[in-house]
């Protein structure tokens, strides 16, 4: 436990944060990365704004859940690690996981060197073989079927990897995540699958108060006898432990767990609806800076300074892939089958 | 001598063996009933899954993924449209990864008439799938060549399509499958009726099976003629065949290609034949409007044209929304024996 005493500047009062497991180390590194992926989404929204990407989508607000759970995830590829099945809101969980920033920026840029689709896709949609992170798709919910059959290899399997698969709340209306509900609670043949609802209450234009009468997401879970929690994913150190909890049970059970963590959606559903900061959303980022300031774990200056180093870091790889070259348009019929090159009929 | 279904299983068996297959399922498909058309008995990775189209293709696709080799069988064609989107990704997920993954998956579904099967049993699929990229589409019409077939899917690293021609399910076939048995086949891999029998049973497969194997993208001339190229796949093969048959008695000589693969398919083996005999007629029972065999005739026209002594016809399913289940209303929906006569004759009189 790392609980630390401190004082306010302001008013002669002593407060108590509870910093539960994370210690002072894991809360940097998290704070760290947190700015780094926002500093990042809002590097890939510039681009969009200046014509150097035709569509931005991405998780500016998921940072504080995303962080510790890209953080926590068993790295590596192949069934001893775990497989990620994410949506396109998963930028900070990558970040955490040590993806190379300039990955998302070539993606954005739709560059021939975009590692995760050779300019194929839009950003956030990501695909890392050697982390057993899957393809991102745009479709909202067609992961969390996909999930199942990692989720299947590795049961057999053995050993305590798991599948992780996330999604927004909207999509949770899709037939696909009652499909995973049911298919990761077969009597007999439970799943080892974190299945993971990152709710931000929207789907593009449409409030989840005016679609869903269900009082949590994460209710769901209790019909199927799925082990379940409601988490404010806007706090770093309750999602932190959370997701600990929950992967220490689905490693050890080899059972599911369903996590419905609340996040926001710091701006907009993409940029189609603007990019633009909401100011009526909990910026975790913020909170999470204020609460380390008052632990006297950060200073202004630090927080300047980090946010401006990043700022500045990625205005220069996106300058540096600015003449890095475009598919080749031969390249069009490429891959459609493993190794093939070129048309084949 | 065995019959589709038992060559499937035979397949599925030797895939398992020696193949990498790790699981095989779908609705039915593993104990106590071993798949709607028993295709799937006796095979040790067979399981059932909930009844959920879209979960059976997402978990295949995810154990593909993992680099798990699968075969999931959704149960008839006609309930496969629900996981289409899923059937799309697979088909891009090599491509929108830029060659980053690959898809070691099998599907089988059994498609078309034939067994009276009404609006929701007789469907046909090769239209619509030929028109979903990324994925090797087969389809047998007969018991050796459906093994064949299988086990080249078993061995391909994309997602393949295996069409099973349902009216052809439990015909015997005309030649020994490697390493079958010459008789007794049915005693020692059918599970017994009888149900005490049946729960004490054990299958007892045939140890010289072979990875015997048909080419994807490979056809076959089942005939061979002068007069007329015919093209088909699946139920109406056999039926071509016994119409090229019956017109060689009044010296017709149709030439018939068994197409086995729809995606990629032998487009030489089809041109060469069509420079022999100047004419071709594409026979299947999807409904005829955008019907994979419009875009033969498209590339015919586009290639062959000034080598065709007639127009190229395609005779198909109608376009109607489904198949009627009186017996009258089937035989009027999809091509038969007396039609393909019909269409042949038509395309034989058009010849300048």
């Amino acid at each position: 436990m790392n609980n630390l005493f401190i004082f306010s500047s302001s008013i002669v009062n002593v407060y108590w944060i509870d910093f539960k497991n994370m210690n002072t180390e894991t809360l940097l590194k998290s704070y760290d990365l947190m700015v780094k992926s926002r500093m990042l989404e809002e590097r890939l929204i510039n681009m969009f704004k200046q014509s150097h990407g035709f569509f931005w989508i991405g998780g500016p607000g998921e940072e504080a859940f995303n962080v510790p759970l890209g953080l926590q995830v068993k790295k590596g590829e192949g069934l001893d690690y775990d497989y990620l099945h994410l949506h396109y809101r998963s930028s900070a969980i990558l970040i955490a996981m040590g993806m190379d920033p300039i990955e998302a920026i070539r993606q954005m840029k739709n560059t021939a060197t975009d590692s995760h689709s050779g300019g194929r896709n839009f950003s956030s949609h990501y695909s890392v073989k050697k982390w057993n992170v899957t393809p991102i798709n745009s479709p909202i919910e067609v992961q969390y079927t996909i999930a199942l059959g990692t989720a299947i290899a590795q049961k057999k399997h053995g050993g305590d990897a798991i599948t992780i698969v996330n999604g927004g709340d909207a999509g949770t209306a899709e037939g696909d995540f009652a499909s995973c509900l049911i298919w990761s609670s077969r009597p007999k043949h439970e799943l080892p699958i974190l299945i993971i609802v990152t709710n931000n209450q929207w789907g593009i234009s449409t409030h989840a108060s005016t679609q869903h009468g269900e009082k949590s997401i994460a209710d769901r879970g209790q019909a199927f006898g799925i082990k379940n929690r409601v988490i404010n994913g806007n706090d770093v150190i309750e999602s932190y432990e959370a997701i600990q909890e929950a992967m220490q049970y689905v490693r050890s059970t080899r059972k599911p767990f369903l996590l419905e963590a609340k996040v926001s959606r710091l701006y907009g559903h993409s940029s189609a609806s603007g990019a633009v900061f909401q100011k009526d959303e909990v910026d975790p980022l913020a909170l999470f800076e204020q609460k380390l300031l008052q632990s006297g774990d950060l200073t202004p200056e630090k927080i300047n300074s980090l946010r401006t180093r990043y700022t500045e870091e990625f205005q220069a790889l996106a300058e540096k892939i600015k003449n890095e070259p475009q598919p080749d348009p031969e390249s069009i019929y490429d891959f459609t089958y493993w190794q093939q090159k070129g048309k084949t009929w | 001598m065995a019959t589709l279904t038992q060559a499937i299983r035979m397949a599925l068996h030797y895939g398992e063996e020696n193949l990498g297959l790790t699981q095989i399922f779908g609705q039915d498909v593993g104990p106590p009933l071993g798949g709607i058309f028993t295709a799937t008995q006796g095979l040790k990775t067979a399981w059932n899954t909930p009844l959920d189209e879209r979960g059976i293709i997402g978990a295949a696709i995810g154990l593909a993924l993992a680099g798990q080799r699968c075969v999931a069988e959704i149960q008839f064609c006609d309930y496969i449209f629900n996981a289409l989107d899923l059937i799309m990704l697979a088909g891009k997920t090599c491509w929108s990864s830029n060659g980053g993954w690959n898809l070691p998956m099998t599907v089988m579904t059994p498609v078309g008439s034939g067994i009276r099967g009404s609006i929701y049993h007789s469907h046909s699929f090769d239209a619509i799938m030929t028109h979903i990229p990324g994925w090797k589409i087969v389809m047998p019409s007969n018991p050796k060549e459906g093994y064949g077939l299988l086990i080249s899917c078993l061995k391909d690293p994309n997602p393949t399509m295996f069409l099973m021609p349902k009216a052809l399910m439990y015909l015997a076939g005309e030649e020994l499958i490697p390493g079958e048995p010459e008789t007794g086949l049915k005693a020692l891999i059918d599970k017994p009726v009888n149900k005490a029998e049946a729960e004490l049973w054990q299958p007892r497969w045939p140890a010289d099976l072979t990875d015997f194997s048909i080419p994807i993208g490979k056809g076959k001339i089942v005939k061979e003629g002068m007069d007329i190229t015919v093209v088909s796949y699946g139920r109406t093969l056999p039926l071509c065949v016994k119409a090229a048959n019956q017109l060689s008695e009044e010296g017709v000589q149709a030439e018939v290609i068994d197409l086995r693969s729809l995606w990629p398919y032998d487009w030489e083996l089809i041109s060469q034949s069509i420079l022999k005999t100047q004419c071709v007629l594409y026979v299947n029972e999807d409904a005829e409007i955008t019907n994979f065999g419009e875009h033969l005739i498209r590339r015919t026209v586009d290639e062959l044209f000034y080598n065709l002594a007639a127009p190229p016809k395609l005779l198909a399913g109608a376009f109607i929304p489904g198949i009627g289940l009186a017996h009258s209303l089937e035989m009027a929906s999809v091509p038969q024996l007396n039609t393909i006569i019909e269409a042949i004759r038509h395309v034989i009189s058009s010849k300048t």
